[in-house]
């Protein structure tokens, strides 16, 4: 199948990242869906069997009526009820840093998924360094937009602190992608200046 | 008062089509009795493609019968779905062919405490035996066979309907692509159970009902009936509903009497949902359907476990609860979704915005049509159902 000639929907391009990475024909959770952009790119453009948790009932509402599968809920209270190995991929899409409980939801992620991607602002990248180093004050940034009083963002990492954390678990990194402001690659191949570099971290995630 | 209005047996010609169980074929109950024959009274709506694929059966709630669209035969009005059902409605006539039978102990045709029992000549009554949800459905199967459609393309109802939704999907998943419980849940409730216990208590302590045998002596618990809906109305409302149509507002006068005649607005509501409903439906029926209701446990029936009751299910739901529902509140609709989620089944669930209460599912929600309409349209596309022509 020629997924490339396939791609007349364009979509985010961090979206775009994360689609590139699933197999067609898989069987996909997308947790933190919004309104299913992703979902309705896989399930037209790679057959994808999915499934979508979301937390805003505006959100599932539009992925409803949208036709996709899914269904108001909780990250850190849903995954418990799936059966283990149910899918072939669970994504956490810019979704990990606003879970009250990020290791359990790893866990379960990679319980009920064989892999896992999960994309999430860099909080080691350095104009987030450079506001509290020099400006003394909470950053805001292109992915990071909300003020400290308001943001649904409550556990923040670095690429490092991600990458220790899986080590952890025993979690086993496939790929590492860190991103720009704008979603776009800016390595893929892991190196030690993503944390510095990155705006965004991306991981293909496997059981160890 | 006497029987002689709407509902006096059969005065009333129903229209629509008819399926007979013959003596050959009885119908074996829950409580263990099997009875012959077994008439069940039945409307349909649009065409049945050649591949008989584009079948939806609508399950109608305690108070709702096979006249879903169309003006209803005894009372005149809409029928109780008219704002979903029809050409180019969110259930179109025009892609859908549509079926809506008169559950079994209804009384709008089919076999029921109100028809007569053929080994006595006489209603049944009080002799009919107690039934339940799953005995309906094994009754909508047996019509389903009749019209030679193996898999319908969605199951769907509200409330008690919505009950019949889960029975079918969970017990008959080959017989259904899609399911769409809406405002229900996977048993009834403590609350609930007492809700109805009240209602039956107000129908047995009229005279008239006398000991369930009113139709063979020409009377009927009308009074009963009507407290009977009267509190049940209540319920199918919201705190807020209540308030915004009536508030503290006087019934057609400027002070209050100092007597108990109906001052207030909302008390001259209620009679009147009382009175109309005797009108239209008899009040054993009433007693064996909330009956039916308190008896629904999916769970129950699968060692307690949900989960096991759908293990497996290829079929695709869409779960749908209102926000101001306290009947049916959204809680009961997760729990069927946690056990959809623990078998890994394909789900929507969509928590619809309301202050309309339970009844929500009945009235103009253009956000709870909105979804349906968007998770139908999903559906025929995954089962080869042709798109909409126009929109």
């Amino acid at each position: 199948m020629n997924d490339v000639s396939a791609k007349t929907q364009a979509i985010r391009v961090d979206l775009q990242l994360i689609a590139d990475m699933v197999e067609p024909g898989s069987r996909v959770l997308d947790v933190g869906c919004e309104e299913g952009t992703l979902l309705d790119y896989l399930g037209r453009f790679k057959r994808v069997d999915g499934r979508g948790i979301e937390l805003s009932m505006a959100g599932v509402r539009a992925a409803v009526a949208h036709g996709l599968s899914v269904i108001q809920g909780d990250a850190d209270t849903d995954l418990k009820d799936y059966p283990t190995g149910a899918f072939d991929y669970v994504i956490l899409s810019q979704t990990l840093q606003a879970t009250r409980d990020p290791r359990g939801v790893l866990l379960h992620m990679l319980r009920i998924g064989r892999r896992g991607i999960v994309s999430f602002p860099n909080f080691g990248y350095w104009r987030v360094r450079h506001h509290l180093l020099l400006k003394g004050r909470m950053p805001v940034t292109t992915t990071i937009p909300y003020g400290w009083y308001d943001t649904p963002n409550i556990h923040f990492c670095t690429i490092r602190d991600f990458r220790l954390l899986c080590v952890e678990l025993d979690i086993q990194i496939e790929r590492a992608l860190s991103l720009d402001g704008k979603g776009r690659v800016r390595s893929d191949r892991g190196g030690p200046f993503d944390n510095l570099l990155g705006e965004q971290g991306m991981f293909l995630l496997k059981r160890g | 008062m006497s029987a002689s209005h709407g509902l006096g047996a059969a005065s009333v010609v129903l229209p629509g089509s008819r399926f007979e169980l013959g003596a050959d074929a009885p119908l074996r109950l829950d409580c263990g009795v099997e009875i012959a024959p077994v008439t069940i009274a039945y409307q349909t709506h649009g065409r049945l493609n050649e591949a008989r694929s584009n079948a939806i059966l609508v399950c109608h709630a305690i108070s709702g019968d096979q006249y879903v669209a169309g003006t209803h035969p005894v009372t005149g009005k809409p029928g109780w779905w008219q704002q979903v059902v029809g050409p180019g409605r969110v259930l179109d006539t025009d892609r859908y062919f549509l079926i809506c039978a008169n559950v079994l102990g209804g009384c709008m045709g089919t076999t029921g405490p109100r028809e007569i029992n053929p080994a006595t000549g006489q209603p049944w009554g009080h002799n009919f035996p107690v039934i339940t949800v799953a005995d309906m459905m094994r009754l909508q199967v047996r019509l389903l066979d009749h019209l030679g459609i193996e898999q319908l393309f969605c199951v769907i109802g509200g409330s008690m309907g919505g009950m019949q939704v889960l029975e079918l999907a969970a017990h008959h998943p080959e017989r259904v692509f899609t399911a769409v419980p809406i405002a229900t849940a996977a048993r009834h409730s403590a609350q609930n159970i007492a809700f109805n216990e009240v209602g039956r208590q107000a129908i047995m302590a009229d005279p008239e009902w006398s000991e369930g045998d009113y139709l063979a002596r020409g009377r009927n618990p009308d009074r009963g009936l009507a407290v009977a809906r009267m509190a049940a109305h209540i319920t199918y409302l919201s705190a807020q509903a209540l308030h915004r149509k009536f508030g503290r507002n006087l019934q057609s006068r400027d002070h209050v009497t100092y007597g108990f005649d109906a001052d207030f607005a909302v008390e001259s509501y209620l009679r009147h949902q009382g009175s109309s409903f005797v009108e239209r439906f008899d009040a054993n029926s009433y007693l064996y359907l909330t009956r039916a209701m308190d008896y629904f446990d999916l769970a129950a029936d699968h060692g307690g476990s949900l989960a096991a009751a759908f293990k497996g299910t290829p079929v695709r739901f869409c779960v749908i609860s209102f926000t101001s529902d306290w009947l049916f509140p959204t809680r009961e609709s997760r729990a069927v979704v946690h056990a959809l989620n623990a078998v890994a089944a394909n789900v929507s669930f969509v928590e619809v915005e309301s202050d309309k209460g339970h009844d929500a599912f009945l009235l103009d929600e253009p956000e709870f049509h909105a979804t349906l309409s968007g998770f139908l349209d999903g559906a025929a596309e995954h089962r080869g159902l042709p798109r909409k022509t126009s929109t």
